[in-house]
């Protein structure tokens, strides 16, 4: 296995990898080909639109978008109006742009210095899965933990030599020795009853309706693919410190291309790994699932709130474990299904959009967000000291 | 009995010096190197294990030392160093990969096992049961000098390629298929072979366990009067027995997936990864418990003794080892919560793993109900004691938070599961090794050690480790994961205490060290009992140290 260095994540092998992960055949094959080799001319160019991109935040974008372009978090109802405009005056999907990259909540949806308790959460499971641990099980740990402490302490006290020089010879006491049997079994009946009805929620399989994502591990970087719209995989690295700061976001969890994914509709991730096992994290979603080669895991959820949700590879994936985090774009679901469109992609229950008929147009809106650059990503990362 | 090779003479009644038999001992190379003495081979694994707590506690230190702010500080020169000229950024992470795998393999393996088991299980159960020797001399031998070679292999794997950079760079748990197809070259092989080794040491010295004391008991000392320390061992052989083989055949399946083309682990060829996992945890859980066990046993001693009152409860305490035992074989998917388990699996294993927690209550209330009217006095192996009964009910419930499937989904891998299992073996085994370890120097050395030393050493250690394990919880919960050189600005802070208490740490393992050395050179001399009439088990009949054979005429218990 060769060792993986920094230049060779440069286009070279990043189209590789797009193109020989898949196990295409016939049509598609040659569909996602021309694509790359779209991509790679693009790639070109990459250092450049990103750098203006960078510069100019929200103004490189078309003219439709810079309309539509409102601060992130106003989730305005005139923000669905104008996609849709967009929609109906563009005459091909790829003309549509996609939202504006959103930024993310100080303190939202990742960790806060110094913090010493679960991240808020923002999925149904994962309040109620806060809620268990919060409000029943840390209380009672520390209850007991005190308990116990307070019982030492006192026995010290009270049973120390000078105190008590002669000792007794009890050694039972099956009154005691059933309570102190029977009172555990009891507290953790208490504990299991809502812990295996957490487990029932989180289980529930995903709505007929639900977005499916299928999300791949790679070493060291993750792939998300869209087969209900027709958006083929785009692969997300992490950015350089340098760029995360240009970013605002928080550095070695800052990525290049996003999930983005609707919220407030149910959504069906399916897991899987391509090499190594890895493990699809979001804290603040109540997210943690194995990304296994050879099997297909899932997971399903409904995202509260729009916003972006930080999260890290979280099974020991080999050498950049540390270094391949995962960031949602949750967007309103009508600023999502502009981004759906930007992408060449077609809208649940909508026969429009030439999606996945035109692979150069596909390849073009690969390079997703506008900070995109994927190219830069992967060289930036191991360059950080 | 300068000749190592045994004759029917060596064992007759009828030696030549009979007299002075007892401390009749071989000359320093048949002594050391070919020894059937239970006591010179447990010193033996005592020595060893300190060698290899000290190697598993710097490279510990290396990674605090490299956590203590954002960034990647010294990792990139630390392996331009070990491999000799300038190494790469991902030659960097992945010295960290193999810093943090010697870490978890020399403590659990080369630390922990060696020192509770080997060290003070071969000093202490044949002695407390009335037995002269362990039942297999030579076999013991033999588990003792297999450990050596295992520990070279292990050592040695880090200076040859084990796929991104030179070492083994796995994680302890050796997951396939990062294992097999992610780690090309000898490294991972050496690894492997390295537990096959100390994997059978073990299970001959587990063999030995149960055959002595189901055999060599003196004549009055019933199973139900069997000291709680020998308890202890016996159920860890048991576990060690039966959990032992399967990591073998595991690991083996690792080999061969990894050099003769199989596909027990690769799904390309019908295998599946998640088979290892669940191979690797049926002997990884109950691992746990053989490391936590024995000190169990110790700390029943020591709180018994320096109460100077019996063990409250002692069935219930044997019984509560053995459910532990059992129940540690069918819980070990907690493991695996992630993994992608159906949902009655995960409910019946979250179920299953909570229950342990009965029997461990069990344990720690009857611990306090022996101190509980006794009359208690506070030296050096009663301080660590005590720190082990509250340490280890903080690891403790904080198992019981991770039982819940539902709950762990968001701790797994995370700092909050690091936390949990250095309270319940870094504050727990330790403890109760050190706790051990002041009990019984003087019988071992005959020397007293110096109490302020000791309790200095209990004080400092015991902030030290708690300064740096308790805001492990805070990463865990705030969403840190586990194995990563690096992190984000969020979690510096209690990354910066964490590395601080590494720091106070150190000073009080500096005591340790000093106590040790001035203990041995010139300590005072310790009677046959130094703790009083508290002490009622064997050892303590005996002088301090030992006749080289004791129990030239078995005692009889009544």
């Amino acid at each position: 296995m060769p060792i993986s260095r920094p230049e060779q994540d440069l286009p070279g092998p990043y189209v590789w990898r797009v193109v020989g992960c898949q196990g295409l055949q016939g049509v598609e094959t040659l569909m996602k080909m021309v694509k790359s080799v779209v991509l790679a001319g693009l790639l070109a160019f990459a250092p450049v639109l990103g750098h203006s991109a960078l510069a100019q935040d929200n103004a490189v974008a078309a003219p439709a978008a810079t309309a539509a372009a409102t601060p992130a978090d106003s989730a305005a109802a005139g923000n669905a109006a104008e996609a849709a405009n967009a929609t109906d005056a563009a005459p091909a999907a790829a003309t549509v742009a996609a939202p504006p990259r959103m930024k993310p909540t100080l303190g939202i949806g990742m960790p806060k210095p110094g913090e010493y308790t679960l991240q808020e959460q923002f999925t149904s499971t994962g309040r109620q899965a806060r809620w268990l641990h919060d409000i029943m099980l840390l209380p009672i740990i520390v209850i007991i933990s005190v308990f116990v402490l307070l019982l030492m302490l006192w026995v010290m006290f009270r049973y120390r030599q000078s105190a008590n020089p002669v000792p007794s010879k009890t050694a039972h006491n099956t009154t005691i020795e059933v309570l102190w049997t029977v009172l555990p079994v009891v507290i953790l009946l208490a504990i299991a009853v809502p812990s295996i009805g957490l487990l029932a929620d989180q289980y529930k399989p995903a709505p007929k309706d639900a977005l499916t994502v299928k999300v791949t591990g790679y070493q060291w970087y993750w792939g998300y693919e869209y087969p209900d719209a027709g958006i083929p995989e785009f692969v997300s690295n992490i950015l350089s410190p340098e760029k995360a700061l240009a970013n605002g976001e928080p550095n070695l969890l800052a990525v290049d291309n996003r999930l983005v994914l609707p919220a407030g509709r149910p959504i069906k991730l399916i897991i899987t790994g391509s090499d190594v096992i890895h493990s699809f994290a979001v804290p603040s979603l109540w997210v943690k699932m194995d990304a296994v080669p050879g099997r297909l895991n899932e997971k399903s959820f409904t995202i509260d709130k729009p916003g972006v949700y930080y999260g890290q590879c979280s099974e020991l994936c080999g050498a950049r474990h540390g270094f391949m985090p995962i960031a949602i774009e949750a967007l309103p679901p009508a600023e999502f299904d502009q981004w759906v469109l930007s992408q060449g992609g077609k809208l649940a229950g909508a026969t429009a959009a030439p999606a996945g008929a035109s692979g150069p147009q596909q390849g073009s809106v690969l390079p997703g967000p506008p900070e995109g650059a994927p190219a830069a990503a992967p060289a930036a990362a191991p360059a950080k000291i | 009995m300068t000749t190592v090779t045994a004759t029917p003479d060596d064992f007759s009644g009828s030696h030549a010096h009979h007299d002075d038999h007892a401390d009749h001992k071989p000359a320093f190379f048949a002594r050391w190197f070919m020894s059937t003495n239970h006591k010179d081979i447990g010193t033996l694994y005592l020595i060893f294990a300190i060698i290899a707590g000290i190697i598993g506690g710097a490279i510990s230190g290396l990674m605090r030392a490299e956590l203590a702010q954002p960034g990647v500080q010294y990792l990139q020169g630390w392996a331009s160093m070990m491999s000799g000229d300038q190494a790469t950024l991902d030659q960097a992470y992945h010295l960290w990969n193999v810093l943090i795998t010697a870490h978890g393999l020399i403590m659990v393996f080369f630390m922990v096992m060696p020192a509770m088991i080997g060290g003070f299980g071969n000093w202490f159960v044949p002695i407390m049961i009335g037995a002269p020797d362990m039942a297999f001399p030579r076999m013991n031998n033999i588990s003792f000098w297999l450990l050596v070679p295992a520990f070279l292999l292990l050592l040695g794997s880090t200076f040859v390629p084990g796929g991104t950079g030179n070492g083994a760079g796995t994680g302890w748990t050796v997951y396939a298929p990062l294992s097999t197809s992610g780690s090309a070259g000898p490294a991972v092989d050496l690894a492997i072979l390295s537990l096959h080794i100390a994997g059978a040491s073990s299970i001959l010295g587990a063999i030995n366990f149960i055959t002595t004391i189901f055999n060599m008991r003196a004549p009055g000392m019933t199973l139900h009067k069997m000291p709680l320390f020998v308890w202890s061992v016996l159920v860890t052989a048991f576990l060690l027995l039966l959990a032992l083989p399967v990591l073998a055949a595991a690991i083996t399946m690792l080999l061969t997936d990894r050099n003769f083309g199989t596909t027990f682990y690769d799904a390309a060829g019908g295998g599946d990864p998640e088979l290892y996992q669940h191979l690797f945890w049926f002997f990884g859980h109950p691992e746990v418990y053989i490391m936590i066990l024995p000190g169990f046993g110790i700390v029943s001693q020591i709180v018994s003794t320096f109460s100077r009152k019996p063990v409250f409860g002692y069935l219930g305490m044997a019984y509560a080892m053995v459910a532990i035992g059992a129940v540690g074989f069918v819980v070990w998917a907690h493991h695996m919560f992630t993994t992608g388990m159906s949902v009655n699996v995960k409910m019946y294993f979250t179920a299953a793993t909570m229950v342990i927690a009965v029997p461990t209550g069990i344990k720690i209330f009857s611990w306090i109900a022996t101190m509980w009217g006794g009359s208690m006095s506070f030296k050096t192996p009663m301080v660590w004691s005590l720190g082990f009964i509250f340490m280890f009910t903080v690891g403790g419930v904080t198992g019981v938070v991770l039982a819940n499937g539902g709950v762990d989904d968001v701790m797994h891998d995370t700092y909050y599961v690091v936390a949990h299992f250095h309270y319940v073996l870094s504050l727990g085994a330790v403890f109760g090794l050190f706790a051990g370890f002041y009990y019984w120097f003087p019988k071992m050395s005959g020397k007293m050690y110096n109490e302020v030393l000791g309790q200095l050493h209990f004080w400092v250690f015991f902030i030290g480790v708690n300064v740096l394990f308790f805001p492990m919880h805070f990463l865990g919960l705030s969403g840190m994961p586990r194995r990563y050189p690096d992190y984000p600005e969020a979690f510096a802070y209690w990354n910066k205490i964490a590395s601080h208490g590494y720091e106070i740490m150190v000073v009080g393992m500096g005591f340790f060290f000093v106590n040790l050395i001035w203990s041995l050179a010139a300590g005072k001399k310790a009677g046959d009992n130094p703790w009083g009439e508290g002490a009622t088990t064997l050892e303590w009949t005996l002088s301090s140290p030992p006749p080289f054979h004791q129990f030239e005429t078995v005692p009889t218990i009544d």
